[in-house]
């Protein structure tokens, strides 16, 4: 009787623990994403950064949102961005289907060499050859378009075939078999039996690839110099690091437009968190 | 897999052309040639054409374009006429001369060095083709038509037309700057040479020792480099391990029995994720400044990023904990995941043995998801040696330390080699080319790494394993 008291109260005291401890890091985690949103919704005089742990004027409003869309051309940028996103989202996970399904279902003789040339291109730093690609593009008249965004971000996408390999991997063998000795041929085999299996990795490659544009910077801003043509990321960096005062003037509509691009994320992640979190173990368990 | 390596061919690419020259019928020794003739002459009518055109287009190509590129990689110079104005006697002006451009040329170049690759290989199957063909006719086997030809490409050839598309992509995108890239490795290309208006060259070998040699005072790396190299280690290393272990343990404590709202708890901490990297390093960087919130808060003065003292031993350190808040919501993720997939029983019998929850832990859990995530650790390390943002957000490289800067290396005291890299391409005074032996360094490390531990996990090994 008293040791099962005594057990269960051991029970609760590290359950307690562990919530404190949870709590605690949990907090820390929130904390800045909550400073991030209180300050998207701040409406005080001052566009700056506050110093302070508990500010004084509490009141909140949609004013910076307003001039985030009256006094910047964010909706401009958005478009861009959700056009180069999407194009290069579509290009991508077709690129990297094709890849992988050629890599993991069919056998030619080249396929380890392929496989090995991949790996160790993915091994070069993509700044070394940013300026090498800037020059690229130059010479087929392309700079300052969203089409040369949409080329660079699609262009090495069978570098990253991996994850979707090691899934196209676990698929059984045998229903293909059938399939061909019922006379159907590759192309098939591929579109009617092997992509509706892989949806998860679908998903998974389309979410990664419609993400990536939204959060880069450094491309865009070797490549695009034209305002106009700004994806949400460069424009939000440039709104302040442009010039000196850019940050203490810019720096709530910021956190607004950070706060939009952040709630497009999250409800895609939202939605589609199940088949994240699938590919990503499906890949991580197959290496 | 046994068989792969078993069967190894004996006719290599030299074998098979010694064989077509030495039995191939007339038309394929014409096919050496004449791309084409030897499939014109067994019936292969369009193959053969298309050979043909390839041919001629490759050939007016070279003689209209390509040959002066290849002259010059060879030749020893990337142009010679500098641009600038020349004085016209006639007119009594000015007039601008466009001189050449080194970075064209060698652009250019390149291109037709890929062009010429991708033409002997398509040489090669022609010949190899037409060499076919005279095989099958002596063993009396019949010839594919063009029909049956196009239609291999949808069975047994169908990874040709899958591959094609995203490789033409690869080489563009990927081969070529990098191809380029290496070359600049080998040329005087900074800014004082900056093309248009100056040329560079070849300089062989001479930023490789710049980087690497002590000698020369200003004009030797070899001090600043190691610095770079050691902190880049010893930031991946950090940077990974750090994430992994905090992500696992953080991942147990959702994942503990007796624990409710697993889900809420998880969503806290990958809610982070949502907020584009970029934006919370640059609010993070603002937290931290010297006059930032977090010395209003503490009312210190401490400068957290730019502190300088013990080999700025604070900023280092603010580095890997900031890049802790950045990255455990990943591992967290996927550590969580693969929790659900120990097989219970391991549990059973370590809980039967009586072990206590370290004792299971270090045993248990610890050594499987080693096993798992082992490839997972190795792409991370090699990611962090090239996490460009965390650093450039963060402190930029910096802070400035005399050690580094004065010797004209323009490095940094936090610089990984990749922002070192970065600085030297998109700085005032640029240094192309000593970015891009930089940039080798960072390859061959990454390469080696990841080819040792990919050779090594059952990864490559084990592609059949779940079929």
């Amino acid at each position: 009787m008293i040791g099962k008291t005594t057990a269960s109260m051991r029970k609760g005291i590290s359950n307690a623990l562990t919530y404190a401890l949870l709590a605690t890091l949990g907090t820390l985690w929130v904390l800045p994403i909550a400073y991030l949103v209180y300050t998207a919704f701040r409406e005080s005089p001052s566009t700056g950064i506050i110093n302070t742990l508990f500010p004084a004027d509490l009141r909140l409003g949609f004013g910076n949102f307003a001039r985030l869309f009256s006094d910047t051309i964010f909706t401009r940028w958005l478009l861009n961005t959700l056009l180069v996103a999407t194009c290069s989202c579509a290009l991508t996970t077709i690129f990297i289907l094709m890849v992988s399904y050629a890599l993991s279902r069919l056998k030619f003789k080249l396929r380890k060499p392929i496989m090995n040339v991949l790996l160790v291109l993915g091994m070069f730093p993509g700044f070394m050859s940013m300026i090498a690609v800037y020059f690229i593009l130059k010479a087929m008249n392309l700079t300052n378009s969203l089409l040369a965004l949409i080329l660079v971000y699609s262009g090495s996408a069978a570098l990253s075939y991996y994850i979707c390999k090691g899934f196209f991997d676990t698929v059984p063998r045998a229903m293909e078999e059938a399939a061909i000795l019922d006379g159907a041929n590759q192309p098939t085999v591929f579109v009617k039996i092997i992509l509706p299996l892989a949806k998860p990795i679908i998903v998974y490659t389309v979410l990664t690839s419609f993400i990536s544009p939204w959060c880069d910077f450094i491309f865009v801003n070797t490549i695009i110099s034209d305002r106009e043509l700004y994806t949400v990321a460069l424009g939000l960096y440039k709104m302040i690091n442009a010039e000196k005062n850019s940050f203490n003037d810019n720096f709530t509509v910021f956190c607004a437009g950070a706060f939009v691009v952040g709630g497009i994320i999250v409800t895609l992640f939202m939605s589609m968190q199940r088949y994240y979190v699938e590919g990503v173990t499906s890949g991580a368990v197959k290496g | 897999m046994g068989n792969e390596k078993t069967k190894k061919r004996k006719s290599g690419v030299g074998v098979e052309l010694v064989g077509a020259i030495k039995n191939g019928s007339f038309s394929t020794r014409l096919s050496f040639l004449f791309m084409g003739f030897g499939q014109m002459a067994r019936g292969q009518i369009v193959k053969g054409l298309l050979y043909f055109l390839l041919q001629a287009a490759f050939l007016l190509f070279m003689i209209f374009f390509g040959w002066q590129y290849i002259a010059h990689l060879f030749s020893g110079d990337l142009g010679t006429k500098l641009s600038g104005e020349i004085w016209n006697e006639e007119l009594q002006i000015f007039e601008k001369v466009k001189g050449d451009n080194s970075f064209l040329i060698l652009l250019y170049g390149v291109v037709t060095l890929l062009l010429i690759a991708f033409f002997l290989i398509i040489w090669w199957v022609n010949v190899k083709g037409a060499y076919e063909n005279d095989k099958k006719l002596a063993r009396g086997e019949r010839i594919n038509t063009w029909k049956e030809d196009v239609r291999t490409l949808l069975n047994e050839k169908f990874y040709l037309p899958l591959l094609t598309p995203p490789f033409l992509g690869l080489l563009v995108f990927t081969v070529m700057p990098l191809v380029f890239m290496v070359l600049i490795a080998f040329t005087n290309y900074d800014y004082a040479h900056t093309p248009p208006g100056k040329l560079f060259d070849w300089v062989g070998f001479s930023n490789f020792k710049t980087l690497f040699s002590l000698s020369g005072g200003a004009s030797g790396f070899a001090f600043v480099f190691l610095r770079v190299l050691l902190w880049t280690f010893v930031w991946a290393f950090f940077a990974t391990f750090t994430n992994y272990f905090l992500g696992l343990v953080i991942a147990l404590l959702i994942n503990k029995k007796g624990i409710k709202l697993k889900a809420l708890w998880r969503t806290l901490f990958v809610v982070a994720i949502a907020v584009p990297q970029f934006v919370t390093l640059l609010l993070m960087q603002k937290i931290l400044d010297g006059d930032g919130i977090l010395n209003k808060i503490l009312g210190t003065n401490i400068l957290w990023l730019a502190d300088q003292r013990y080999f700025s031993l604070l900023p280092r350190v603010m580095i890997i904990l900031v890049n802790i808040w950045i990255g455990v919501p990943y591992t967290l993720l996927m550590c969580s995941g693969i929790l659900l997939n120990i097989p219970a029983d391991y549990y059973e019998a370590a809980r039967i043995d009586g072990a206590s929850p370290v004792r299971i832990f270090m045993s248990v859990t610890l050594p499987y998801m080693l096993h798992v995530t082992t490839p997972y650790l190795i792409t991370q390390f090699v990611g962090n040696i090239n996490n460009f943002n965390v650093i450039w957000l963060l402190t930029g490289g910096g802070p400035v330390d005399n050690v580094y800067y004065g010797s004209g290396s323009q490095a940094q005291s936090t610089d990984l080699l990749v922002t070192w890299l970065y600085r030297l391409t998109t700085d005032q005074n640029p240094k192309y080319n000593v970015a891009s032996v930089i940039g080798i360094v960072i390859f061959v490390i990454s390469a080696a790494l990841s080819l040792i531990t990919y050779n090594k996990t059952s990864a490559a090994k084990g592609e059949d394993t779940f079929q």
